[in-house]
């Protein structure tokens, strides 16, 4: 066991846990907040999806040991951006979800997505989103709903 | 919950009655249950008399929002909203005070058609439609008896409008304000529905309600579920299905922080061994931990290789048969130049629901609670009984929302919830939610299972076929289950020849038979179940009977369909019409256009795409979809059904969707080896036309699945010549 | 004048072991002006060894010639579509550090290093069919300076020495599964005496077929 300080949604927490502990089952289970999805354990399927240090990243394989001071930001905290607040307004405008188990790591993804690149084109969409896997497979109006937020951005 | 709590008292569930139910046309699920009893034959088409207390489905509270308890699952199809839809328009709520809620099991929760509480068959708007029809004008009609009561008037008198009755002077009450005085009212016992001409909601594109939630990280889900004191478990299963623990040494696992118990399980087959942690990664890693000596013997070791093979000759020979129609032997005396022969390979699949498995018991010695996302509330609640020793109605059971379930949550043995109940049962007193990974999931069984089809077809001189022989290999989803009665005829699961047997083309000399080998994989129905691989069968025949007549496959499928198929036709029309302006242009150089047609759970579906091949691998740019599903409660719904059940249905037709088993043991881990469709592999672009009808309407969760991969694999023919029979495809 | 002589002798004999040893140290130790150049031979044979790691999974896997890395034994292409994306670190939203931090996670089975990214298509080692070239041609592109980041031999031998991602093949972590992955067909010690042995040969490559 061993303490880490971490800084969630720009509040600081601490917890005290297994130094081999994936961030994502630190942020469900000792944070309580189960925003953030498990849906493979092995970062394939995209739902545990976090930022750290504004990097899009799957929190599934990170050992908490390695987060260190980077600020993490989940999808409870992602309307706090200007960019997340559009992208989570676009998903429901487009009536994108069905089941919705993945959607928390899609608008994660798509954040990080559109931060980058604010007009992406269909390919680059398909690229940044690729790795994010829905079995519903709502893809089509994620892709709406994704160039429906760009349009929204200046 | 206040609804369950009202209902305990009512819920009885006679070991006498039937939960029965009958057989929908289509196929579709059929449920026979006969407690206690093994079952005999179930009586046919007899709509159960269900009196529905209008006070277990709507709930009207002080500040004016509409509670409205839906009887179903919600995991991705929208009936969440689709069933407060129907129910609010006939009620003349305010839509937007409308909120819903998942009911729990109940005995007024049954799906009136199946007789049991559960979501299958694409049957939750087709068999609930007229029930939350009923319950919406009943309520209403009791709010304007409370009304004109007050206003000294009569009933009819009085109009109402959004959450708001009117009486002939200029009075008004909202539903809020009445709603005490109402609950006094009379059930009325029949009611008057609106003409569709009157809807408001029904018929509308209306968001889904459940949206907002999902986007801001606030739905839980069953695997969310937070209770004071709760435990995690984990279930070490055995390498090959029906294998047993031999011995355990459980101590490297024990010193795992967190970890505090761990302890052999009996399985519905073999056993287990469970470990119970505080936090769902000590257990994982206990349980990672843990050196299990498996009996395997005894116990059959599935190998894929040794299946095909027997699989394959099996395909060759005459099964039992489902359907015979004129002279079988007549397709041997056909010339070889006049006959195709087709064998075709579809391998085990698994569902892989985003949310994993998972179901939280508590047991206190004298009842229990349970959590579960589940597609089989009456069954898993008596599957938790039966292990704790209590009846079903000593169960309390909550239906979570569900990350996805395409039916790996109704499972006839229960056998994630009997695990749960046997690890409640040791805790005593302290919640647990049992876990299942995702690996457990990949390789934990109860696949659509593998199927082997052989076709001989026979062409007259007019280019259509003249005699059709078909075999099916597969094993049978309901042998040896409650379910076996109602559903295996002649020895023959009609679930392996949906799609065939009850094909709506016309087929001289048509015989199909099939063969259940037992094998020991669990299997199950997997989305549109049968149809899945008999439609693939069928409209890859079709299209190839087409391009050797020298026809347009849309006037060669039109020529074959029985005259009284008209859903079918009517999806055809429509699709050829939206096709022209796509047809007149000629697709660009490397780009094919592909067709199918199937109806399914009486919802009939035409698909057009347009594929060229990448890297090796289809690419679909462009899906059009003609559907006949009655009419349609939310055209909105319907069309995400329509987008995502095509990205669904390639789950059986990309790169690596196929689980393959080995020495007993599957070989897929988790998605690194299973890989389901991401958004590169399914259509860009998706139009859904829905054909206008005031049909009672059918259902939209399924019929999608069994188009795509034919209409893809038919366009693909026409880019390389060939014929693609064996899935999924792994290069072109 | 006995005295003396004995004196004399004994000096005379300890100054002879002096001379002795020193002579034999000098012959035994080190000789830094006077190294044995490898021959271009020895260079070629010293090669082999070098390609051989080279084209182990561990390393040849991030030198591919295509829009995608290769993970595993078999090479196969790396799972949830990740590609290469510009600068061979992926693109926005999945980036390789989207799930490979800075060292490996073994609890998780993803492995790490510093700034883990792909090798640039100018470094590729690989067909466009994931096959990989030939010791001839991927000893041209180690040695082509106008793709290798300007490495010369000294260079060369400091990459495979010190680098931090080429140090990671030696020590690459635990798999998903709990096993641990393969380290490449060298030990890391006589990898880089083999690139010593090639650098000071003159980096010779086999001909071109």
């Amino acid at each position: 066991m061993a303490t880490y300080q971490l800084t969630v949604n720009g509040q600081r927490k601490q917890v005290n846990v297994d130094p081999s502990t994936p961030l994502l089952w630190v942020l469900r289970e000792d944070l309580k907040m189960t925003g953030t999805k498990y849906g493979c354990g092995i970062s394939a399927c995209g739902a545990c999806t976090v930022h750290l240090d504004g990097v899009a990243t799957r929190s599934c394989v990170v050992p908490v040991s390695m987060v260190g001071n980077r600020p993490i930001v989940t999808i409870e905290g992602i309307d706090k951006d200007p960019i997340g607040k559009v992208v989570q307004n676009s998903w429901v405008e487009k009536d994108v979800v069905q089941c919705g188990y993945c959607q928390s790591g899609q608008i994660m993804s798509a954040v990080a997505l559109l931060k980058a690149t604010p007009k992406p084109t269909d390919e680059n969409i398909e690229e940044s989103m690729g790795g994010n896997l829905c079995r519903c497979a709502t893809y089509v109006r994620i892709r709406e709903a994704l160039q429906n937020a760009s349009r929204q951005l200046k | 919950m206040r609804a369950a709590m009202k209902l305990q008292n009512d819920l009885h569930l006679n070991r006498r009655s039937f939960l029965r139910v009958t057989s929908a046309a289509a196929g579709g699920l059929l449920v026979s249950l006969y407690f206690d009893l093994p079952l005999t034959t179930a009586q046919e088409n007899q709509p159960p008399t269900k009196v529905y207390p209008p006070d277990a489905f709507v709930h009207i509270r002080p500040d004016g929002k509409i509670m409205i308890t839906v009887n179903r699952l919600e995991f991705g199809q929208g009936v969440h909203t689709a069933l407060p839809m129907v129910l609010a328009d006939e009620m003349d709520a305010d839509w937007s005070h409308v909120v819903a809620e998942l009911a729990p099991a109940a005995e007024v929760y049954k799906d009136p058609v199946f007789g049991i509480q559960m979501v299958g068959g694409s049957g939750s708007i087709a068999h609930s439609f007229q029930q939350y029809r009923e319950l919406g004008a009943k309520v209403r009609a009791m709010l304007v008896a409370a009304a004109a009561d007050r206003w000294r008037v009569t009933p009819d008198k009085c109009r109402t409008e959004a959450s708001v009755v009117h009486g002939p002077n200029n009075q008004t009450a909202k539903y809020s304000e009445l709603a005490n005085d109402a609950a006094r009212k009379p059930v009325p016992e029949k009611v008057t529905l609106k003409n569709p001409s009157e809807f408001r909601i029904i018929g509308k594109a209306i968001p889904r309600i459940d949206s907002r939630a999902k986007c801001d990280g606030s739905q839980k889900f069953g695997l969310d579920l937070d209770l004071p004191g709760m435990k995690i478990a984990v279930v070490a299963h055995p390498p090959v299905f029906g294998g047993k623990v031999k011995s355990v040494d459980d101590t490297e696992a024990r010193k795992v922080e967190g970890v505090r118990d761990v302890f052999e399980i009996p399985l519905v087959k073999g056993s287990g061994v469970a470990v119970v942690a505080d936090k769902f990664w000590p257990a994982k890693q206990a349980r990672d931990l843990l050196k299990i000596d498996w009996d395997l013997s005894g116990i059959e070791h599935p190998d894929s290789a040794q299946l095909w093979t027997k699989y394959r000759e099996l395909a060759r020979t005459r099964g039992n048969v489902a359907v015979t129609l004129g002279d079988e032997k007549l397709i041997d005396q056909i010339a070889a130049a006049n006959r195709i022969v087709a064998e075709f390979e579809f391998p085990y699949l698994a569902h892989a629901p985003m949310e994993p498995l998972n179901t939280t018991v508590r047991f206190d010695g004298e009842k229990a609670e349970a959590w579960v996302p589940s597609q089989f509330q009456t069954m898993d609640q008596m599957a938790i009984g039966q292990v704790l020793g209590l009846k079903p109605e000593q169960v309390t059971f909550h239906t979570e929302f569900a990350g996805g379930g395409f039916g790996r949550r109704a499972v006839i043995d229960s056998h994630v919830q009997r695990e749960a109940a046997v690890i409640a049962k040791r805790l005593r007193g302290t919640p647990v939610k049992l876990i299942w990974t995702r690996e457990d999931d990949i390789r934990g069984g109860y696949y659509r299972p593998m199927h082997a089809h052989r076709v001989e077809v026979g062409i007259g001189a007019d280019g259509m076929p003249s005699a059709w022989r078909h075999v099916v290999v597969g094993q049978s989803l309901v042998a040896g289950t409650p379910f076996e009665g109602m559903m295996i005829k002649n020895g023959v699961d009609e679930t392996a020849v949906e799609g065939t047997s009850d094909t709506s083309y016309v087929i001289p000399n048509f015989h199909v038979s099939a063969h259940h080998p037992v094998v020991n994989v669990p299997v199950l129905w997997w989305r549109s179940v049968g149809h899945t691989h008999n439609a693939f069968v069928m409209e890859t025949l079709i299209d190839e009977l087409a391009t050797r007549a020298k026809m347009d496959g849309i006037a060669y499928r039109r020529k074959m369909l029985k005259p009284e198929a008209k859903k079918l036709r009517a999806v055809l029309d429509l699709l050829e019409e939206k096709l022209v302006v796509w047809r007149n242009k000629l697709p660009p150089p490397g780009h094919a256009l592909g067709i199918a047609c199937h109806e399914s759970f009486e919802t009939a579906v035409a698909c057009a795409v347009e594929v060229s091949i990448e890297n090796k691998r289809p690419r679909i740019h462009h899906a059009t979809i003609a559907v006949h599903c009655g009419m349609a409660v939310n055209p909105l719904t319907i069309e995400s059904q329509f987008q995502g059940g095509l990205g669904f249905g390639l789950t059986q037709l990309v790169g690596q969707g196929a689980i393959t088993l080995k020495d007993g043991r599957v070989e897929q881990r988790n998605f690194d080896g299973y890989t389901p469709p991401y958004i590169a592999d399914v259509p860009v672009n998706v139009d859904v036309h829905i054909v206008p009808s005031t049909d009672a309407p059918t259902g939209c969760g399924e019929p999608p699945v069994p188009v795509i991969s034919p209409a893809v694999v038919n366009a693909l023919a026409k880019l390389t010549g060939k014929r693609y029979r064996t899935l999924p495809l792994v290069s072109i | 004048m006995l005295v003396n002589r004995k004196l004399l002798l004994k000096a005379l004999l300890f100054i002879l072991a002096v001379f002795a040893t020193r002579l034999a140290v000098t012959t035994h130790g080190p000789v830094e002006n006077e190294t044995i150049k490898p021959t271009v031979a020895d260079g070629l044979a010293a090669w082999q060894d070098v390609y051989s790691v080279l084209i182990s999974p561990r390393c040849i896997n991030c030198h591919t010639a295509t829009s995608y890395p290769q993970q595993g034994d078999d090479r196969h292409r790396h799972f949830a579509n990740v590609i290469r994306g510009r600068g061979g670190r992926g693109v926005p939203g999945l980036v390789c550090m989207s799930c490979h931090q800075d060292a490996n996670a073994d609890s998780t089975g993803v492995p790490g290093g510093p700034a883990w990214h792909l090798a640039p298509l100018s470094m590729k080692w690989q067909d466009p069919n994931d096959r990989p070239l030939s010791s001839a041609d991927v000893c041209r592109a180690v040695t082509d300076r106008s793709k290798n980041e300007n490495m010369d031999g000294r260079a060369l031998l400091k990459h495979h020495e010190e680098a931090a991602l080429v140090l990671w093949a030696w020590n690459p972590g635990r798999r998903p599964d709990g096993t641990m992955r393969t380290t490449p067909p060298l030990a890391h010690a006589q990898f880089v005496a083999a690139t010593r042995t090639w650098v000071e040969a003159g980096t010779p490559c086999p001909p071109a077929k």
